[in-house]
């Protein structure tokens, strides 16, 4: 109780102080403002990139593993163009073997044309995949149904569509039943799924799935990259246990002498994330070395600027110790005060960051959690006690007659 | 009055000033007793050690020998933190300067000794306006030492002093900034408080203001020279 009298007391005074010098604390202040600032839009930034492609690859599925010819982290095509094709009768033996494996699916995909009676829509992605492979991702249906077993099985000449291809073909009327164009061949649309939205500013919702037998047998004259295997496993927290097994199995499909390098790529949305994660931790660890520093930098303005406020109050200090302040009492009025400078430039640190991250989030994605805020503003009020702390001390040890005399 | 209690007690206190190459001997064995509701002037010329001797008595300083007892407590070798509570408690103190805070209303200079001894906020407020209205300045209570005249901001110090109900006033040099006229007020104004039972020391090299005062202590080279109780001729 005694010492939140204390706090407000030194609060008052610190206040009035401030009110006194606005323009010289406000000046004392910037250096701390740009500190906060610079370390806060650091931290939104890489923050925001981070969750923005953490969003871009929910498509990929967290607990689902891809494995192709293909690194999607590398980009050594010479090497990778070498490797030999996958194989649809992998897909048995991983599902034989594997106990990670909850769901497998082949996966191949093609841009061609769809048409419905005269109105066409160029590129479109059109994969061709088992039954299961609605199992492995998060696709939700809006209307109708997936394909069966038996309609794999027998190539039938089924599709689930994008919501896309529904609302351009079908802009009053329901899909379900009607008959497309993909190519040159007839497709029943029997399915639509949810709004997905845009990756990489790329529509996600322009797409038709098809048996893969029907695909191989019609497009796969034309598909360039090959079979990916799409395995979805036990979930999220088991994705590395499922990426070692399948890597495992798949080098014994492979013959690999363990001194021979995978001779196909394992792909999982966490890799990639990992890897722009350390490409980002950098930045990051730059922005906030640099935002250190000009804290440093101003936290140094305030201990100047706190011993030019010692020197002036002198008589002050000299009176409130006549009057009965013990030296932490004084010391504690300087703390206070250099703590709320601090602290209020810390406040406009970190408003100001968020001006600016609102006014950039058009062009580049932000976030910022209020723990930011909250450490943004008690950092830079711990900047002030620390700097605070010797000029403090200082008025702290005056002795009251030589403070009095000063007058 | 001989029953009167003994106050300040003053034995033998020496004051040295260390200057590094030289020593200075401010004070050179000081035997000064002052009962309770005395009103006493310090006068000599400076150097005399009047100053230190005030310092001494408003525990501002601790002597280098010698003893100093107040109201019954020895206070000559207390830490800096005693000292601190004996001032806050026991010493009210007028400057020649008046030493108001600039930015503070005169309620709040004055509140400024309780909240030394941490009391709490609606009490501070009460004996505050108590001691502004003691002093004359029950209207002015919201204005800022600059919105006020030199006799009223001295008026204020009073009260600042009075606040705490301290056993003594200490006042350097008391009407030292005043025109004659502002002057002559605040003497008035000590008396009614000495007549309310207070001990008062005035430091004053002014003999006109030292006759206020029942005794006059005459201090030079560092010793007490003369100890006069005022005639009160007419």
């Amino acid at each position: 109780m005694r010492f939140l009298v204390d706090v407000f007391n030194g609060l008052r005074i610190a206040f009035g102080a401030l009110r006194a010098n606005k323009l010289r604390a406000g000046l004392t202040t910037l250096g701390i403002v740009i500190g906060v600032m610079t370390v806060i839009m650091m931290v939104v930034i890489v923050m925001g990139l981070n969750k923005a492609l953490k969003s871009q690859l929910d498509f990929l599925g967290a607990e689902t593993v891809f494995v192709s010819r293909w690194d999607w982290q590398s980009n050594n095509w010479r090497d990778m163009i070498k490797r030999p094709d996958m194989e649809l009768d992998y897909i048995d033996d991983l599902r034989a073997e594997s106990r990670e494996i909850e769901a497998i699916s082949p996966f191949f995909d093609q841009q061609m044309t769809v048409s419905y009676r005269g109105a066409q829509l160029s590129r479109i992605n059109i994969q061709g995949v088992s039954e299961e492979f609605f199992l492995t991702n998060p696709k939700e249906l809006a209307e109708g149904r997936v394909f069966t077993a038996q309609e794999v099985s027998r190539n039938a000449n089924v599709t689930v569509v994008g919501p896309d291809i529904a609302n351009q073909l079908f802009p009053d009327q329901s899909p379900i039943g009607k008959e497309i164009k993909i190519g040159a061949w007839n497709f029943e649309i029997i399915g639509v799924t949810t709004k997905y939205g845009k990756v990489f500013g790329q529509s996600w919702d322009n797409f038709c799935v098809i048996p893969y037998g029907v695909f191989q047998k019609r497009f796969a004259g034309q598909n360039f990259d090959g079979l990916t295997i799409v395995a979805k496993g036990r979930g999220e927290d088991r994705v590395e246990e499922l990426t070692w097994e399948v890597t495992g199995i798949m080098r014994r499909l492979r013959h690999l002498d363990p001194r021979e390098v995978n001779d196909f790529g394992i792909n999982t949305q966490s890799a990639i994330l990992e890897q722009f994660n350390s490409m980002t931790a950098g930045v990051y660890a730059g922005g906030i070395i640099i935002g250190f520093i000009s804290l440093i930098v101003g936290g140094i303005g305030i201990m100047n600027i706190m011993l030019v406020s010692v020197t002036e109050r002198t008589a002050e200090i000299g009176l409130r110790k006549a009057l009965g302040a013990k030296r932490w009492n004084i010391a504690w009025q300087f703390l206070i005060e250099s703590a709320v400078i601090c602290a209020i430039g810390g406040i406009v640190g970190v408003a100001l960051a968020a001006g600016v991250s609102q006014a950039i989030s058009s062009f580049l994605p932000t976030y910022m959690p209020l723990w930011v805020v909250l450490v943004g503003v008690i950092f830079s009020a711990v900047v002030g006690i620390f700097f605070g702390l010797y000029p403090s001390l200082k008025a702290a040890q005056l002795s009251p007659i030589e403070a009095l005399r000063s007058e | 009055m001989p029953d009167r209690k003994s106050i300040i007690d003053i034995q033998d206190m020496r004051k040295v000033y260390d200057l590094g190459t030289i020593q200075v001997e401010a004070l050179r064995g000081v035997n000064v007793n002052i009962l309770e509701n005395d009103y006493v002037a310090i006068m000599g010329p400076s150097g005399s050690g009047k100053s230190t001797l005030m310092n001494l008595i408003g525990c501002l300083d601790t002597p280098t020998s010698g003893e100093y007892i107040l109201a019954g407590e020895r206070v000559a070798h207390l830490t800096d933190r005693q000292l601190a509570e004996i001032r806050n408690r026991r010493i009210g103190f007028v400057f020649q300067t008046f030493n108001l805070l600039p930015r503070a209303s005169a309620l709040q200079n004055v509140e400024l000794p309780l909240v030394y001894a941490g009391e709490s906020p609606s009490e501070r407020r009460r004996r505050s306006k108590e001691a502004l209205e003691a002093v004359g300045l029950g209207d002015r209570m919201k204005h800022k030492p600059n919105e006020m005249s030199g006799g009223q901001r001295q008026r204020v110090a009073i009260a600042r002093a009075l606040v705490t109900n301290p056993s003594i006033i200490l006042a350097d040099e008391p009407t030292g900034n005043l025109d004659s006229k502002t002057g002559d007020e605040i003497m008035q104004l000590f008396e009614k408080i000495y007549a309310n039972g207070n001990t008062i020391i005035l430091v004053t090299h002014e003999e006109d203001i030292a006759r206020h005062a029942r005794r006059i202590i005459r201090l030079r080279d560092g010793l007490v020279e003369s100890d006069q109780i005022v005639s009160r001729a007419a």
